[in-house]
């Protein structure tokens, strides 16, 4: 039996179209390549357009003390040194180059009082980094590389999901998947795929993430071969929203605190003085006149607690709510309305400076930020962890399978600061739209047969096969799984219920293999969930193992039965891949050494 | 250091007063059209079998529009179709018609709207229909492509950037917080009522020019195009585009009347007429 399908043939194909998927085409596209981008939204839609507070890149604009050997030291140590040192090299060293090209395709950066692109403070950058427009850089930036890059020859494929990549003797040959509005499968010839599909965070039940953000480019790489790299390192960003319900875990930027705002629990304390890592105390402001000063410009002040790495500001928020000292809503205050104390037009400002965080919060929940603190507690945001590349490249451990971005492993270790995620899909994803175009110059058309075309296919319209039933429900089964991944492998882990993870998550499987689903295919939201379910099944499993095996406290990953870092385990990464019997392996890949140089500037940096 | 503005837990007892994240439940009837033909076709709709249906469900405080969509779609109709991103109203997926009137589905609170009687739910009247509630917006992506870009100055340094103050940004950056939700195209009479869908560009694209026309290292031209092309001069100013902006982007008063200004300046001019005809 053979399928239907509808075919396109590319030189490379892009997957996703947030800022790396978008900045890949624009890449491979002035290389000379004939691209495809194949999105599961409207093009301009993708999650990029929640990313608030801006673009790290070392321009030096407002503090001429900034370089790329600070952003790079900046960078490795927020990552507790798990980062693949080459990655943060390159980053650091391309990003003011990615960001002062988009201000020549239409970007409307804030401004310095010269005239130039205005940089703000963050969380774990020593000096003010970021790249802004107020607290909608990342819209800015979709709209720019979305504005720039229509015209420049590439073909969109809007709301395509991909269901499985194709192989020709082990290399790239393209992929599979449908389109919503009518369910018809699509195949994709190319000699070269980049995979910029982002993150995780819908494996969670509180998340910052769209509902897009289920895995799928780690799940597809994984499946084909490719290895799965850091999947422990899930990043719980400090301050999502938490009241009303239905918002919870919406993001709220740290921008806030880059701007003044401070965190108080119910006793009206500013708890975040109390517990300040040994690795920040030289850079760490000991008092709140030191910590006003630095937010406001004072170039020897040293930074407020708050904006600490964020995998600290949330445990130490998690400690408070735990010991008591929590909202009504289970959460912690952040306040900014305090600043009405230290500058005239408090609320003016604020609302320049913060517009869409006062609108969110007036809509949502009826609240005045320029006059009421907010109430904040931690949200899933982001994976370090994803698809095993190579640094210079881009490319997978599969030929001609390439990634970059949130779905791509390697830049931010243990831990992401906030901004290094704008410039490393401007970086990456340049680079891997790059060097996938060569590879497709370099490589003759790839051949998928048609044996692997119909069995994603099958596997893909099996559901409708199923009868539908509540017990089958897919929304009830990512439901099920987002509550247990939340309680079981989030902020705080230990061994014991990592081990229940796993076997619910045998269960579920089992129950996402029953899934049936009602209807036809024609924009079947209950078909897509049943799919996506499969990913996040994955990189749920992913995430687990590789938790339980990293027997120490780094980064993002918290074990409360091994609180502390451990030497051993500073030495390598864990790299996840699919055994000939099927199941996952788990091995220790030593970090690779770092050369002299880098190693000086991460001593002078101390 | 304490704080003039804090107030510890009592601080929105107004709202939910002392408990700690239980919520007031209720009821409420969610009337959600379904099916492939859109609802201004009556005739074919009912014929077709499309239609409004109604969807009990129980609600609690903080809900949005898009919350009880979904959850009617966890609960009850596994395949009701609806497009969404970021529940957060900064994607511009979720547009929809509540009660009438045009609205981001993930912005428009429960608490808001009266529900001692159905809350209606329909499709963008002006895009061809998909399915349910999701539209076919591909149109207003073949406008843009049909837009010149940014063509930008030479850069004013060597570094490949340039110098512009703050103030010569901040009307450009009014214009750049567009979602690309499209309820203003939606809105539009021309486009509504008259379909003018090949002569007429819409508020979205006319805010998308003015944000070219006025950024300050651009130095192409759109105006002939938004004369001849894009039917600038069909917009009679009702201003029903920015009553339904999301976003509080001023489209009438900031983007398109001075675009017509430029465009009268540019063609009606005495002296400029005069001067076209000499150089001709």
């Amino acid at each position: 039996m053979s399928v239907a399908y509808e075919a396109h043939e590319y030189d490379v194909l892009v997957v996703g179209a947030g800022g790396a998927g978008l900045r890949a085409a624009i890449a491979a596209s002035a290389a000379g390549a004939k691209v495809g981008v194949v999105m599961k939204s409207l093009l301009g839609k993708a999650h990029t357009v929640m990313a608030e507070g801006g673009v790290a890149a070392a321009l030096a604009n407002v503090d001429e003390r900034d370089n790329w050997k600070v952003h790079f030291s900046d960078t490795m140590r927020g990552g507790a040194y798990l980062n693949q040192w080459r990655m943060a090299e390159l980053h650091a060293k391309e990003a003011p180059e990615r960001v002062r090209e988009l201000e020549a395709w239409g970007a409307v950066f804030d401004r310095t009082h010269d005239g130039r692109i205005l940089q703000r403070n963050f969380g774990g950058h020593r000096y003010p980094r970021l790249a802004h427009v107020g607290d909608r850089t990342g819209l800015e930036m979709i709209r720019t590389l979305q504005d720039h890059g229509i015209h420049r020859g590439m073909t969109t494929h809007m709301e395509t999901t991909l269901v499985a990549l194709l192989l020709d003797d082990g290399r790239i040959a393209g992929a599979i998947g449908y389109d919503r509005e009518r369910g018809r499968l699509r195949v994709f010839r190319a000699r070269a795929v980049v995979l910029a599909t982002g993150g995780f965070g819908r494996a969670f039940q509180i998340t910052s993430n769209s509902w897009e953000y289920t895995g799928d480019g780690p799940a597809l790489a994984y499946r084909a071969g490719a290895e799965l790299m850091d999947m422990e390192f899930v990043q719980f960003h400090p301050t999502g929203m938490v009241w009303p319900p239905s918002v919870r875990g919406v993001l709220v930027t740290e921008g806030v605190r880059g701007e003044g705002g401070v965190l108080r629990n119910s006793e009206g304390k500013r708890f975040m003085f109390d517990d300040i890592p040994p690795l920040y105390r030289n850079q760490t402001a000991d008092n709140p006149e030191e910590g006003w000063r630095y937010v406001t410009g004072d170039r020897n002040a040293r930074r407020p607690p708050e904006l600490l790495t964020r995998d600290h500001v949330a445990r130490c928020i998690v400690r408070e709510i735990k010991q008591g000292r929590g909202s009504p809503h289970g959460g912690v205050y952040l306040d900014i309305a305090w600043i009405a104390e230290k500058i005239p037009n408090a609320g003016e400002h604020i609302r320049r400076k913060l517009p869409s965080m006062y609108q969110q919060f007036k809509e949502l929940a009826d609240l005045d930020i320029t006059r009421e603190p907010m109430e904040i507690g931690p949200t899933t945001h982001y994976a370090m962890g994803g698809v095993r590349v190579d640094a210079d490249t881009q490319m997978s451990s599969v030929p001609g399978l390439f990634a970059a971005g949130e779905c791509a492993a390697g830049l931010h270790g243990a831990n992401r600061l906030g901004g290094n995620s704008l410039s490393d899909l401007l970086v990456f994803g340049n680079r891997a739209g790059q060097y996938a175009a060569e590879f497709a110059q370099q490589h003759g058309p790839a051949r998928p047969d048609e044996a692997q075309i119909e069995a994603a296919a099958r596997a893909a319209v099996a559901p409708f096969e199923r009868a539908a039933s509540a017990e089958s429900s897919p929304f009830l089964i990512q439901q099920d799984l987002q509550v247990m991944m939340q309680s079981h492998v989030g902020i705080v882990r230990r061994a014991d219920e990592m081990e229940q993870a796993l076997t619910k998550l045998e269960n579920l499987r089992q129950r996402a293999e029953r899934v049936g689903v009602a209807g036809n295919r024609e924009y079947n939201p209950g078909w897509h969930t049943a799919l996506d379910l499969r990913n996040l099944l994955l990189v749920a499993e992913a995430i687990t193992r590789a938790a339980l095996e990293r027997k120490e406290s780094r980064g993002a990953h918290f074990r409360e039965d091994f609180p502390e870092k451990s030497p051993e385990y500073g030495g390598f990464n864990q790299v996840l891949r699919r055994g000939g019997d099927g199941r996952m392996e788990l091995r220790r890949q030593p970090l690779p050494p770092m050369p002299a140089p880098l190693q000086v500037i991460i001593e002078e940096m101390k | 250091m304490a704080s003039a503005t804090f107030k510890p837990s009592g601080v929105r007892e107004g709202l939910h007063g002392e408990d700690r994240g239980e919520s007031k439940m209720s009821r409420a009837i969610f009337r959600i059209w379904r099916g492939a033909t859109a609802p201004r076709d009556t005739e074919r709709a009912s014929q077709s079998g499309s239609g409004f249906v109604d969807y009990p469900l129980e609600i609690s405080e903080g809900m949005v529009v898009l919350d009880a969509v979904h959850r009617i779609q966890a609960e009850q109709a596994p395949d009701l179709a609806v497009r969404w991103n970021c529940k957060a109203g900064k994607c511009g997926s979720c547009s929809a018609e509540i009660n009438g009137m045009p609205r981001l589905m993930c912005m428009t609170r429960l608490n808001h709207l009266p529900l001692d009687k159905p809350v209606q739910i329909e499709p963008m009247r002006t895009f061809p229909l998909i399915r349910d509630l999701v539209t076919d917006v591909s149109w207003n992506y073949s406008i843009k492509r049909r837009i010149q870009p940014l063509t930008p100055r030479p850069p004013d340094d060597s570094d490949g950037t340039w110098r512009v103050q703050q103030q010569d940004m901040d009307r450009v950056q009014e214009f750049r917080k567009c979602i690309e939700c499209y309820l203003c195209q939606d809105v539009c009479h021309v486009l509504r009522e008259h379909q003018g869908f090949d002569e007429f560009a819409g508020p979205r694209f006319f805010t998308h020019m003015a944000a070219l026309e006025m950024h300050p290292i651009d130095q192409g031209s759109r105006l002939k195009a938004l004369r001849e092309e894009f039917g600038l001069g069909l917009c009679n100013i009702t201003k029903c585009c920015t009553k339904v902006c999301p976003e509080g982007i001023h489209i009438t008063d900031n983007a398109i009347i001075p675009l017509k200004e430029r465009v009268v300046d540019e063609y009606f001019d005495p002296l400029r007429m005069l001067f076209r005809r000499k150089t001709k």
